[in-house]
């Protein structure tokens, strides 16, 4: 699936490996939660970069002691409705100050891409037909935001307060 | 009232725009109507048994002239020439087609309206007390918060896809007439020992199958920290509520199956830290500002007595009916708070035609009204009138059709649009309704009976709140025949309850009686001074029961 990351298409420097499956000689690898912790030290010495992927009801807290060693944290959707990475996401940032790639994987719409990036991500596992302008189109559909999220943007508050 | 600025206008034309490029997709094929369907729901548009749904938002059930001539000129040109207004004190319009939805989001765009979060999974309209800024005993008015909150669950990011649909409700005085408690989130406007004014904050009240009051969770909320702590619900609330049942996933199942204590601790981990990055603190300067939208008129300094008013008494019976009723005393001298009915016998509940809705705005025009408000018991409200006023207004409201004298009596009914509209109802209710009206039509009978509060749904949904009935009705499919089941003893008030149901269910055509037995049940046991609520929560159900099915027994002999 083509990657978006920051904007623009980009080659995705990880490959998901099933569990159960040995991994590549080299370059990066994504691997589950409980792959990752039962492999974990393996994984931050041999396979960088080193992406972990969560399903919707893994609270990424249980992440919080290896951020430092992990390069991508990828939330799946199982479908669009379930809103729960979208706390997550806001989670990682805000809480957990992780500064590493938060993408999004699974089933996901056009219409939540602006969301997606206020609270925090900044990679999609987008459709194979989607196009960039469609991207560019999402982030400029709505001028203000009324509430603070991870992505810093001022709130319309804070511009009515000159601040 | 409030007065959108620059930002909030620019806001609804853009969600204007967006919601049509979404129209687009769907009609060119790019969206299915799974993926569809939670976005035009977002946008309060429905697809129902016989076309597509509308839903306004009137927040805090406030609306100016210029926007109820707006909703007239909607009903006309897009609609059959009437609206509908809902117990959520939404409007909303039956027959829109889907692609002009769009544009009627610019005409209410034009009069700072529009229909942001109407429905899906995520924050509602706030609702507020109906006289807020006019009743008497109130701490403040409790709009602006109830706009602030609006405000910051508009186009909320990270709570847009919630488990399941999201209400808030604000109060302001002892006696609670917005049904706080029966709300996602309720929020009663208090004041502490040290004389401080903050909220009391209510968690998991809900209709539905599983009914529930919800439960006090946060004991004092100062101002400051309101919009963190909601914050708070909501992110245990999207982390933690079910998404494996609908049945299941309302915020209600998680705070009672938790309890109190432990979904309380769970909010305020939360809590703490969303107040370490201190972005959701409200400064008092901007409660302020919006406060001051909201400033009351400039009372005029009149006597508490009326002469214009104590004659009309007097001289016009329809009158001395209606101001028994649909008045309410104002906290300003020489004022008063009427409410018009939407209920007119034979009326459906809530309905209300472009016509009506015009003159109710050149009524607001003549007399110097700056708003009119909408209450979740489906009427309207004036609520700074003058006393001596009373009696043209009345006139007016007359030849509207829209001076029927019941006001918290027994035909004042809440009642949903069934399944004369819904394609989720069991049973209609809106034909219930009118017969039960019309059944009780005799005005110095339903004075008699006083306070009756009937509130009646086409199914277990609960749209018309039956749960909280002092008589509760709702309209259940058994084998393919509609069945009625009668519940007493709920409130929507400060004293909140959930009915109890009374017993095997009525036929269509024996309903209206069962009704009727559990009112004479009501005179027979009563007690000076008693309302139907009180006597059933005095005597129980046993007597009610009693009376009520054994007439039917008789009756089959």
């Amino acid at each position: 699936m083509p990657l978006i990351k920051d904007g623009k298409f980009v080659q995705d420097r990880f490959i998901f490996i099933p569990d159960g499956q040995a991994f590549p000689d080299d370059g990066g690898v994504m691997v589950t939660f409980d792959r990752f912790q039962s492999e974990c030290a393996t994984l931050i010495a041999h396979h960088r970069p080193l992406g972990v992927r969560l399903a919707a009801s893994q609270n990424p807290e249980v992440l919080k002691d290896d951020l430092a060693n992990i390069d991508a944290i990828a939330l799946e959707f199982p479908i669009f409705r379930d809103g729960r990475a979208f706390s997550w996401a806001r989670m990682l940032r805000q809480r957990f100050g992780y500064k590493g790639e938060i993408r999004a994987v699974g089933h996901f719409l056009y219409d939540q891409l602006a969301f997606m990036m206020r609270v925090g991500f900044d990679a999609f596992d987008v459709r194979q037909d989607f196009r960039i302008e469609e991207f560019d189109r999402a982030m400029r559909e709505m001028t203000y935001v009324y509430q603070p999220s991870t992505d810093g943007r001022k709130t319309v508050m804070q511009i009515r307060r000159g601040e | 009232m409030y007065r959108y600025d620059e930002f909030d206008a620019k806001m609804v034309r853009e969600r204007a725009e967006q919601f049509r490029y979404q129209v687009e997709r769907r009609i060119k094929g790019e969206l299915t109507e799974d993926e569809f369907k939670p976005l035009r729901l977002k946008n309060g548009l429905y697809l129902q048994l016989h076309s597509y749904m509308l839903r306004i938002a009137v927040p805090y059930g406030t609306l100016a002239q210029r926007q109820m001539r707006q909703l007239a000129f909607i009903a006309r040109k897009y609609d059959r020439g009437y609206g509908h207004f809902t117990t959520r004190t939404n409007m909303q319009f039956h027959w829109p087609r889907l692609k002009d939805v769009p544009d009627i989001l610019h005409h209410l765009a034009d009069v700072e309206m529009h229909c942001i979060q109407t429905s899906g999974n995520c924050v509602r309209n706030v609702t507020a007390d109906h006289f807020a800024g006019a009743i008497a005993g109130e701490l403040e008015d409790p709009r602006p918060i109830s706009e602030i909150i609006r405000q910051y669950s508009s186009f909320h990011p990270e709570f847009n896809y919630l488990p399941r649909k999201f209400k808030i409700a604000v109060s302001a005085t002892k006696e609670d007439r917005a049904a706080v408690k029966w709300h996602d989130i309720g929020i009663e406007i208090i004041k502490n020992d040290a004389g401080e004014i903050g909220y009391r904050v209510f968690v998991g009240g809900g209709m539905g199958r599983t009914p529930y009051v919800a439960l006090e969770i946060g004991h004092f909320v100062s101002k400051t920290d309101i919009l963190a702590y909601i914050e708070a619900i909501l992110r245990v609330y999207n982390e933690y509520g079910r998404r494996d049942n609908i049945h299941k996933a309302r915020v209600k199942i998680l705070v009672h199956q938790l309890g109190a204590d432990e979904f309380r601790r769970q909010v305020e981990v939360e809590f703490a830290e969303i107040k370490k990055t201190g972005t959701l603190q409200l400064p008092p300067e901007e409660l302020k500002r919006i406060e001051a939208y909201f400033a009351p008129p400039a009372f005029e300094d009149l006597p508490d007595e009326s002469p214009e008013f104590d004659a009309a008494v007097k001289a016009d019976k329809d009158f001395a009916n209606w101001a028994k009723t649909n008045l309410t005393p104002h906290r300003a001298r020489g004022y008063a708070i009427a409410t018009i009915s939407l209920k007119n016998i034979g009326m459906t509940t809530g309905d209300i035609s472009a016509d009506q809705m015009d003159g109710v705005a050149q009524i607001m025009d003549d007399f110097g009204f700056t708003e009119v408000r909408v209450s979740h018991e489906q009427n309207l409200v004036f609520p700074h009138v003058r006393k001596k006023d009373l009696p043209a207004v009345f006139a007016r409201l007359k030849a509207l059709d829209l001076a029927t004298a019941n006001a918290g009596l027994i035909t004042d009914i809440i009642c949903c649009p069934g399944l004369d509209y819904c394609d989720l109802a069991n049973a209609r209710s809106i034909p219930i309704s009118m017969a039960i009206q019309k059944r009780f039509a005799d005005l110095e009978r339903q004075h008699d009976l006083g306070e009756i509060k009937i509130k009646m749904s086409g199914c277990i949904n609960a749209c018309g709140h039956h749960h909280a009935g002092h008589i509760g009705i709702l309209g259940v499919d058994k084998k393919g025949v509609e069945f009625y089941q009668i519940q007493l003893g709920g409130s929507g008030a400060e004293d909140a309850s959930v009915g109890e149901i009374m017993g095997p269910g009525f036929g269509k055509d024996e309903i209206v009686d069962a009704i009727e037995r559990v009112v004479d049940a009501y005179v027979k046991l009563r007690e000076p001074g008693e309302r139907l609520l009180d006597t059933y929560r005095r005597v129980g159900m046993t007597p009610f029961k009693n009376m009520v099915y054994r007439e039917q027994m008789h009756a089959a002999y």
